[in-house]
């Protein structure tokens, strides 16, 4: 992915004297097989990755299928107050106003799956950027990265959004993903500057230094490519952040009421509806409730799954027919023995 | 050694200024921002505008027409003296709220996350020694379906079901009407009654991933080679589970304790309102509702601190308990 920049030159190092030339495909196809396809297959052998990856595209497929073809939800489309499993026209019963639960919940889902992404791409890239060049440049572009971040991360997420939301009703589903996660990179880019500190001394980065390689060129070759299961993790995790706290902004009605969103039903359910006294809308409640759960179950799973990635013990069944994970090769060792 | 302890120490005030100089912009900057709508605001309710003029003073302890060195100087030493100017919703200094309001969140947020690292490392620990089996399996895909269900929703399910339902558990309010604040059995235990719920939702909620990154960290420890040659010592399990396991499998965790606490307090603006339970975060969310911009940036400051210092002292102590962390920077840089 980020590896292969602009550059389409080829380079040429030595390997036992003789001079091996690297296209730039080749650099693709070796990107590909070390660090999507193998950590992917480690990821993949994990049931919780299976199944967190069938969940996930449950949702997109709702977010995009189930979003063209269902009809939308509006006032009076059915009866009103419709019990779940009565009619096939409101599977899941309808509202108060005689709008259809499940066309609430399907339709929400784009939204959610956009802000998700948003955020996702938002947090993890800007921790990226921020956490190699600091762990990579030291000295002083590193205390003043250092020191952004730390004042980023001492302001607390929630409030800060909550009164950005308010002075800016933001309703764009891409800005609210960036606002939610508008300080949430800082935590993950100091953890990703404390794995390239370990990273820029491993033996073949130490070479391209040598060889005087750019340093644009190290971190994007070199070092980005190891970070990616751990990225890809974090991405996982912001994500999960994302939907809690943008459900949980829409629930208080912080954020406009315009949109779908399960936070928006969650609210409506529950305050006006009277879901929480007589239990006879509860089901209006409990919609929306799994499709939140199912999202964040799909993620952590997924998370979790990649993490098997990262852990040592998983990864030395891979490390000895392939050099791509020397990179972590100082935590590999002494492990195997406790298979 | 004490460089370090120095260099943190600037570090944290310098953080909380920089915080409060960006509430300042926000207030004062921000192009159509809060002084603007209040003012707005107000002249359509047909206040003169020289009494405008006066109430946001009082309000914010910003005067209009100071240049804006001055308003900020003013800020600054009005915050050092404590004052955080008034509230116009409920009529009182921005401090006498939260004074009233803070100890009721830290309270809760506390008690919350010190049960989390409880359950977390007595748990985790457990699974760990017992990789693979049942026990292992069952609690794992617990702890992951507890994590997949945001605080708020497990509070509006606990309201229902104890709350409604069975009408075990008060659903609203920190203390019941008759009950007055004091050193009394019948406050303390009517204090605590209101806080289970809350408690519980945040602590079954945020238990889950803790429990499963302790037992990340005891797997890994168990498998490490020091652990090894002291069973090749001869050394009694008591003493290896104590003094090589639990202490290096809790030390990773021990900085998220400290800055947890912190980011639950910003939790605190959907728990308290989901259970109306009048902590700062109640009072944060109706001065967002109300605009009320005084007291808004008057919490969201203490929540800062409170955050701010979290970190600080997790930072300083972090080497007391740990001597492998170094403090201090002779990496060379490239």
């Amino acid at each position: 992915m980020v590896s292969d920049g602009p550059d389409t030159d080829t380079f040429t190092f030595e390997t036992s004297g003789s001079t091996v030339e690297v296209t730039w495909s080749d650099r693709l196809q070796d990107f590909y097989e070390e660090f999507i396809y193998k950590p992917g297959l480690v990821a993949w052998d994990d049931r919780r990755t299976r199944i967190g990856a069938a969940i996930m595209s449950i949702y997109v497929l709702m977010g995009i299928l189930g979003a063209w073809f269902y009809p939308a939800p509006e006032s009076n489309q059915v009866e009103r107050g419709l019990g779940p499993f009565e009619t096939l026209s409101a599977p899941l019963g309808s509202t108060g106003s005689g709008e259809d639960v499940l066309g609430m919940v399907i339709h929400a889902t784009p939204e959610m799956l956009i802000m998700v992404m948003s955020g996702g791409i938002f947090a993890t890239g800007v921790a990226v950027l921020i956490g190699t060049v600091a762990g990579y440049k030291g000295g002083t572009v590193d205390r003043a990265l250092t020191s952004f971040s730390d004042v980023a991360m001492s302001i607390p997420g929630l409030p800060l959004v909550m009164v950005l939301a308010v002075v800016f009703r933001p309703r764009d589903p891409v800005l609210i993903g960036v606002l939610l996660t508008i300080n949430y990179w800082a935590g993950l880019g100091r953890s990703i500057r404390s794995q390239v500190l370990t990273l820029r001394e491993e033996s073949y980065v130490e070479a391209s230094r040598t060889m005087g390689v750019s340093t644009s060129r190290i971190l994007f070759k070199d070092i980005i490519p190891n970070l990616m299961p751990f990225v890809l993790v974090n991405f996982a995790n912001a994500a999960r952040y994302v939907v809690f706290a943008s459900v949980g902004l829409y629930y208080l009605g912080v954020l406009p009421s315009s949109v779908d969103n399960w936070g928006l039903q969650l609210e409506n359910a529950y305050s006006q509806e009277g879901a929480l006294v007589g239990g006879e809308a509860l089901y209006q409640l409990i919609a929306p409730m799994i499709a939140i759960m199912g999202i964040a179950l799909g993620l952590i799973l997924l998370a979790q799954g990649l993490d098997r990635v990262f852990n040592p013990r998983v990864r030395t069944r891979l490390a000895g027919e392939s050099e791509a994970t020397a990179g972590n090769e100082d935590r590999e060792t002494n492990t195997e023995v406790n298979m | 050694m004490n460089n370090y302890y120095l260099k943190r120490t600037i570090r944290a005030v310098l953080t909380v200024w920089i915080v409060i100089t960006v509430t300042f912009g926000m207030i004062r900057l921000l192009p159509g921002g809060p002084l603007e709508q209040l003012r707005g605001k107000l002249l359509r309710q047909g206040v003169s505008p020289s009494r405008v003029n006066a109430m946001i003073e009082s309000y914010q302890n910003v005067r209009p027409n100071q240049s804006l060195p001055e308003q900020y100087y003013e800020y600054m030493t009005a915050l050092l003296t404590g004052d955080m100017g008034q509230s116009f919703l409920q009529k009182e200094p921005v401090t006498a709220i939260i004074g009233d309001a803070l100890p009721w969140t830290v309270f809760v947020m506390a008690t919350s996350t010190l049960l989390i690292f409880l359950i977390a490392i007595v748990w985790g620990a457990l699974m760990a020694y017992r990789e693979g089996s049942t026990f292992d399996l069952a609690s794992s895909s617990a702890s992951i379906l507890f994590a997949a269900m945001p605080f708020y929703v497990l509070g509006i399910v606990l309201i229902i079901v104890f709350g409604y339902q069975l009408e075990l558990l008060p659903t609203s309010h920190r203390l019941s009407p008759d009950v007055e604040p004091g050193l009394s059995l019948l406050f303390v235990l009517d204090a605590i009654d209101h806080a289970i719920l809350p408690i519980a939702s945040m602590v079954l909620t945020g238990a889950g991933l803790q429990v499963l990154a302790m037992r990340g960290n005891a797997i890994q420890v168990l498998g490490s080679d020091f652990v090894r040659v002291a069973r090749l010592r001869g050394l009694s399990d008591r003493r290896i589970s104590v003094r090589y396991v639990a202490r290096n499998a809790i030390l990773p965790m021990y900085t998220g304790f400290l800055t947890l606490i912190g980011f639950n307090l910003g939790g605190s603006i959907i728990l308290e309102q989901v259970f109306s339970y009048p902590g700062i975060g109640y009072y944060m969310f109706q001065a967002l509702e109300a605009r009320d911009y005084p007291l808004m940036m008057g919490i969201f400051l203490i929540i800062t601190i409170a955050l701010v210092l979290a970190v600080y002292i997790a930072d300083l102590t972090y080497g007391l308990i740990d001597p492998r962390v170094k403090s201090g920077d002779s990496r060379e840089t490239y």
